[in-house]
C-alpha cells in the first residue's frame, strides 16, 4: 500500500511500486480525466502536475510520486491559472475529440504558472510534447494567449 | 443500470438520473395515462418538465462537433434557447436511427452526419414547436396563428401570456402530431449560421467526458492481447506460466486473434502479456516489404486496369499530341492513430451482450457480434461513449477490435465484464490502414498548347472487396479507390481513369479521413499544376479556365486566392530562404475546399509551412466556427501525413510502433490558418473530411514554386528540396 497526495488529499493505492502513476490514477483511484495515449512520454495525454511541474504520468512510477503533491485535471480549477486556462479552452471551443485536452490543459497551466506572458516560441517549447491528432493547435495557441490576457 | 456510464453533456444531471429519464422516454408510450413528465414528439427530442430539451444524437461524437451541430438543427426549428439544450446518444436501433445516406444501417461516417440529418431534424424540431404552439393556443383559448415561440418561451403577444416549454410538457404531449410542418426560411435562422458553443466543451475540459477507456464496471477485468507478429500468422503454442505468476493476473485465454491476459488493471495486464511465452506459425503470414509491394504496383501500372471513367477518345488524343507530360506517384500505408488507442468493454449477460464503445458502425457491429455469439442482433446492446478520435478507424469493415473484445469475454466464460485495451503499439500494428497506392498520370497537349487528353491509372488494394460493402464494387472498380480521380472537375475532352486492384496483398486496409481523396487529390492537383507550369500559365488562371462548368470550384478558388493576396507577389524571406505559394482545390463529400499554402524553404531543404488560407463551400454552415475548426484540424491532420506519415513493412512486419516513428505534427509545425466560408443556401454537405485532400497538393505546389522540385512521393523527403548551392 502506497500513500500518494492527489488533488489536496491523501490517497492510498494497493499496487506494485513499478506501476506508473497514470494507471494508479486511472484504474485504482478512477480519476480517469488523465488519459493514456502512448505509454512512452511521447504524446502528453497523461500530463499531470508533480509539485507544480508538468510531468508525464505514464512513465512516472508511483514510487517517484510518493511524498510529492500531484494535481490532475479533475482539480485544475482549484487554482486561478488553471481556471483561466479552462475558461479560455471553453470560450474558444478548443476541444474536438477531447481525448488529449486534459494533458494540453495541464501543460498550458504549468506554462502560465511560470510565465504569465508567453510568446509563440514559449508556447511551442512548452506544448510541443503534447500531441493532438485532431490538430487543434491553432486554438490551443489562441487559448493560451487568451488565458494570459485574462490573468493580466 | 446505475453502473452504466452514459454520455450526458450537462454533467449536473448525473449518470443515474440521465439513465432513468432515458428509460422513461424510451419505454413509456406517449402520451401516457398519467400526466407525462416528458414530451417526446419523435425519436430525436425529449422535453422535460424541468425545461431541458434533450436532443437524441443518432451519430457518434468523435470530435467533429456532431452533437453540437445536430442539436443546433433541432433547436433552430424548435426555437429553443441554446442553454436549455442537452445532447444524449441514441441507442443502437437502426429502425429509428439509421443514417439516411447508408440505407437501413445506423452509422457515422463519410461526413454525412449533418447532411443526412438536416431535413429529418428540422422536421423533428418544427413538429415539436407546432405541438407547443397548439398546446398554448388551447390553454389560452387564442388562435394558433397568434402564438409565437422565441428562446424557449411560448408567447401570446396580445394578451401578454407566456409559458416555458417545461410548463407546457403535459399539454404538448396531448396534442396530435402534425403530419406537415412549415420549416423556416434560411433568412430567419437564429442559431444556424451563428456560433453556438459546443455542447461537449465543458466536460472535455475538466476530465469528466466519458470515453471507452474510462469505463469501470464492477468486477471488470482489463485485457491486453499478444497479437501475431505479422498479418496472417497464427499461434502455434503458448506458455502462460510466467504471466499467471504475476500478482493481479486473473486469466489467460486464447482467442482467434492471439492470446489475452486478463488482469485487475491495465498495467498488470500489460506485464502479463509481456511475460507470455509465445510460438507463432508464420508460414501463413504476409512477408512482403513496402519496396516489393510498390515494385509490383509499378509493374501492374504498365497494363490497362478496370475503367472507372472514359470520356471522348483518350488514346487518339495521346496519339495526336504535340507533347505528353507524365508523372508517377507513390502513397504509403497510413495509420489512423487516434489519440485514444482502440478499446472496447464487453459484458455477456443471460439476455445477450452489452458493449461500451465509441461506436461508429452500430448495425454492422451488432450483426458481427450477434453472429459470433449466436444471438440475435437486437440482443446486442451498444452503450455509446465519446470517441477519442477515429478518422475512420472505428468503422472497421471487419468489426475487428469489437469482435476481439467479445471473443475474450466469451473465452473467459462471461464470468466478468472485460475491457480490451490496445496499447499504442497494438493500435499502430493492427492494420486497417489507408491503402498504399501507386498512380500514373499523363497529359496530352496539342500544338496549340491545349490540354486535350488525361490518363490516370491507379494501383492499390480495395477497401470494400471482401467486406459487407463489397456490392459497392462495380465492374472491378472500387469507388473508394478512384473517388476524386474519376470525378476530375476539369474540362478535358478525352479522359481515362482506370484502376488495378491487387488481391494478393495481405495488409488489412480501411477508409482513412477523406478515403480515396486522400491520395487522388494529391496526384490530380499537383499534376494539373505541373501542366500549368509547363505551359507557363499561372496555376490559378489555368484551373479557372478549365472550371467554367464548375461554379463552386471556381468560386472557392477565387475566394481563397483573393483572401491570400494571390495577385500580389509573395514577400521575400530571409537571406537564403526560398518562399513559395501554391494552390489546390478538391471536392469531396459534397463540399468543395481550396487551400492556398505559403511556405519557406531553407537551404538544407527543411521548410516551414507559414500560412494556409482556405475557402469552403459546404452549403449552409450550421456552425461556421465549427466548420473553421474542422478545416484547421483537417489541415493539421493532412500535414502530419504529408510531412511524416507512413506505415512501412519490412519482410511483412510493420516497422512503426508509436509516436516516435509515426509522428503526428506538433504545435510548432502548425501553420497559421484562415478559413473563409462561401455563403450558401444549399443544404449542408460534409465537413469532417473535405479539408484534408487539398492540403498536401497545395503544399507540394508551394514547394515547387519555391524550389522547382516536384515531390511525387509521400511523405515528403526534404533531401529533395536542398538548394543547388547548399
Amino acid at each position: 500500500m502506497v500513500t500518494l497526495h492527489i488533488n489536496g488529499k491523501p490517497a492510498q493505492v494497493d499496487v506494485e511500486a513499478d506501476t506508473p502513476l497514470l494507471w494508479a490514477l486511472r484504474d485504482t483511484l478512477q480519476l480517469t480525466g488523465t488519459k493514456f495515449g502512448c505509454g512512452m512520454a511521447l504524446c502528453g495525454a497523461c500530463t499531470v502536475h508533480l509539485d507544480g511541474q508538468a510531468i508525464r504520468s505514464c512513465i512516472t512510477p508511483i514510487s517517484a510520486a510518493r511524498g510529492h503533491k500531484v494535481v490532475t485535471i479533475e482539480a485544475i480549477d482549484s487554482g486561478r491559472v488553471g481556471k483561466a486556462v479552462q475558461a479560455a479552452w471553453r470560450q474558444l471551443d478548443v476541444a474536438q475529440c477531447g481525448y488529449c485536452q486534459s494533458g494540453q490543459i495541464m501543460s498550458a497551466t504549468a506554462l502560465l504558472q511560470g510565465n504569465r506572458q508567453p510568446t509563440d516560441a514559449d508556447i511551442d517549447a512548452a506544448m510541443s510534447g503534447n500531441v493532438c491528432r485532431c490538430a487543434t493547435y491553432v486554438r490551443i495557441r489562441a487559448a493560451i494567449h487568451e488565458a494570459a490576457r485574462s490573468l493580466a | 443500470m446505475a453502473d452504466i456510464p452514459r454520455i450526458t453533456n450537462e454533467s449536473r444531471r448525473g449518470f443515474l438520473q440521465g439513465a432513468a429519464a432515458f428509460t422513461l422516454a424510451l419505454y413509456l408510450p406517449q402520451p401516457s395515462q398519467a400526466a407525462p413528465t416528458a414530451f417526446e414528439p419523435n425519436a430525436f427530442i425529449r422535453v422535460a418538465a424541468d425545461n431541458t430539451v434533450t436532443v437524441i444524437s443518432k451519430h457518434l461524437e468523435m470530435g467533429q462537433g456532431t452533437y453540437t451541430g445536430l442539436a443546433t438543427i433541432v433547436a433552430e426549428e424548435l426555437d429553443a434557447s441554446w442553454s436549455q439544450v442537452r445532447v444524449e446518444a441514441a441507442p443502437a436501433d437502426a429502425r429509428r436511427y439509421n443514417n439516411l445516406r447508408m440505407g437501413p444501417m445506423q452509422g457515422t461516417g463519410g461526413s454525412t452526419a449533418m447532411a443526412n440529418s438536416w431535413d429529418q431534424l428540422r422536421r423533428a424540431g418544427a413538429t415539436a414547436r407546432a405541438m407547443f404552439v397548439a398546446a398554448a393556443a388551447q390553454q389560452w383559448a387564442v388562435p394558433v396563428e397568434e402564438v409565437g415561440v422565441g428562446d424557449g418561451v411560448v408567447t401570446h403577444a396580445r394578451s401578454g401570456r407566456h409559458a416555458t416549454f417545461g410548463q407546457l410538457v403535459a399539454a404538448a404531449a396531448a396534442q396530435p402530431v402534425p403530419t406537415d410542418v412549415v420549416l423556416k426560411a434560411p433568412k430567419d435562422f437564429k442559431l444556424i449560421g451563428k456560433r453556438a458553443p459546443r455542447k461537449d466543451a465543458h466536460d472535455k475540459t475538466n476530465g469528466k467526458a466519458q470515453f471507452t477507456q474510462d469505463v469501470h464496471l464492477p468486477g471488470m477485468l482489463t485485457a491486453v492481447v499478444a497479437h501475431p507478429p505479422r498479418f496472417g500468422a497464427r499461434l502455434k503454442s503458448f506458455d502462460a506460466t510466467r504471466a499467471k505468476a504475476i500478482k493481479g493476473v486473473v486469466d489467460v485465454v486464447q482467442i482467434p486473434t492471439g492470446v489475452a491476459v486478463l488482469a485487475r488493471d491495465t498495467w498488470t495486464a500489460k506485464k502479463g502479456r509481456d511475460a507470455l511465452d509465445l510460438a507463432w506459425d508464420e508460414s501463413t503470414g504476409f512477408k512482403l516489404g513496402s519496396d516489393e509491394i510498390f515494385r509490383r504496383y509499378r509493374e501492374l501500372a504498365k497494363s490497362p486496369g478496370a475503367v472507372a471513367r472514359s470520356d471522348g477518345e483518350p488514346d487518339a488524343a495521346f496519339r495526336s499530341a504535340a507533347r505528353v507530360l507524365r508523372a508517377e506517384f507513390d502513397f504509403p500505408y497510413l495509420a489512423h492513430a487516434p489519440m485514444e488507442p482502440l478499446n472496447c468493454v464487453v459484458r455477456l449477460t443471460a439476455q445477450g451482450c452489452e458493449v461500451w464503445n465509441g461506436e461508429q458502425s452500430q448495425s454492422a457491429d451488432q450483426a458481427s457480434i450477434a453472429a459470433l455469439l449466436g444471438i440475435a442482433p437486437e440482443q446486442v446492446t451498444l452503450h455509446m461513449l465519446y470517441a477519442g478520435g477515429s478518422f475512420g478507424r472505428r468503422a472497421s469493415t471487419a468489426s475487428d477490435y469489437v469482435l476481439e473484445a467479445v471473443s475474450l469475454a466469451k473465452a473467459h466464460g462471461g464470468r466478468a465484464p472485460v475491457k480490451l485495451v490496445w496499447l499504442r503499439e497494438d493500435d499502430m500494428r493492427a492494420g486497417f490502414y489507408r491503402p498504399a497506392f501507386h498512380h500514373v498520370i499523363e497529359a496530352a497537349l496539342d500544338a496549340q498548347d491545349r490540354l486535350t487528353g488525361w490518363r490516370h491509372r491507379l494501383v492499390g488494394q480495395s477497401i470494400l472487396a471482401g467486406t459487407p460493402f463489397a456490392m459497392m464494387v462495380r465492374n472491378g472498380v472500387d469507388p473508394t479507390s478512384v473517388e476524386g480521380a474519376s470525378n476530375l472537375p476539369y474540362a478535358i475532352p478525352n479522359l481515362l481513369v482506370d484502376v488495378h486492384t491487387p488481391t494478393d496483398i495481405g495488409v488489412p486496409v480501411l477508409w482513412w479521413r477523406s478515403v480515396g481523396s486522400s491520395h487522388t487529390a494529391y496526384s490530380t492537383e499537383t499534376f494539373i499544376d505541373e501542366v500549368a507550369a509547363a505551359l507557363r500559365v499561372d496555376p490559378l488562371t489555368f484551373r479557372l479556365g478549365l472550371l467554367e462548368r464548375q461554379p463552386r470550384h471556381a468560386a472557392v478558388l477565387r475566394l481563397a486566392a483573393e483572401k491570400a493576396g494571390w495577385s500580389a507577389p509573395l514577400p521575400q524571406g530571409a537571406e537564403g530562404d526560398r518562399r513559395g505559394r501554391g494552390v489546390a482545390v478538391h471536392e469531396s463529400f459534397g463540399s468543395v475546399v481550396a487551400h492556398v499554402v505559403e511556405v519557406t524553404v531553407k537551404r538544407d531543404g527543411s521548410f516551414q509551412v507559414d500560412r494556409v488560407v482556405s475557402a469552403v463551400d459546404c452549403g449552409i454552415a450550421i456552425n461556421p466556427d465549427n466548420v473553421r475548426a474542422q478545416v484547421e484540424g483537417a489541415i493539421g491532420f493532412a500535414l502530419s501525413a504529408a510531412l511524416h506519415g507512413q506505415i512501412t513493412l519490412k519482410d511483412g512486419q510493420v516497422e512503426q510502433s508509436n509516436f516516435h516513428d509515426y509522428a503526428p505534427i506538433r504545435i510548432n509545425e502548425m501553420p497559421q490558418v484562415e478559413v473563409h466560408l462561401r455563403p450558401s443556401t444549399d443544404a449542408p454537405s460534409g465537413m469532417g473530411e473535405p479539408g484534408v485532400p487539398p492540403l498536401a497538393p497545395a503544399l507540394a505546389n508551394a514547394l515547387a514554386a519555391a524550389t522547382g522540385v516536384r515531390l511525387r512521393k509521400l511523405p515528403f523527403a526534404t533531401d529533395d528540396l536542398k538548394a543547388a548551392s547548399a
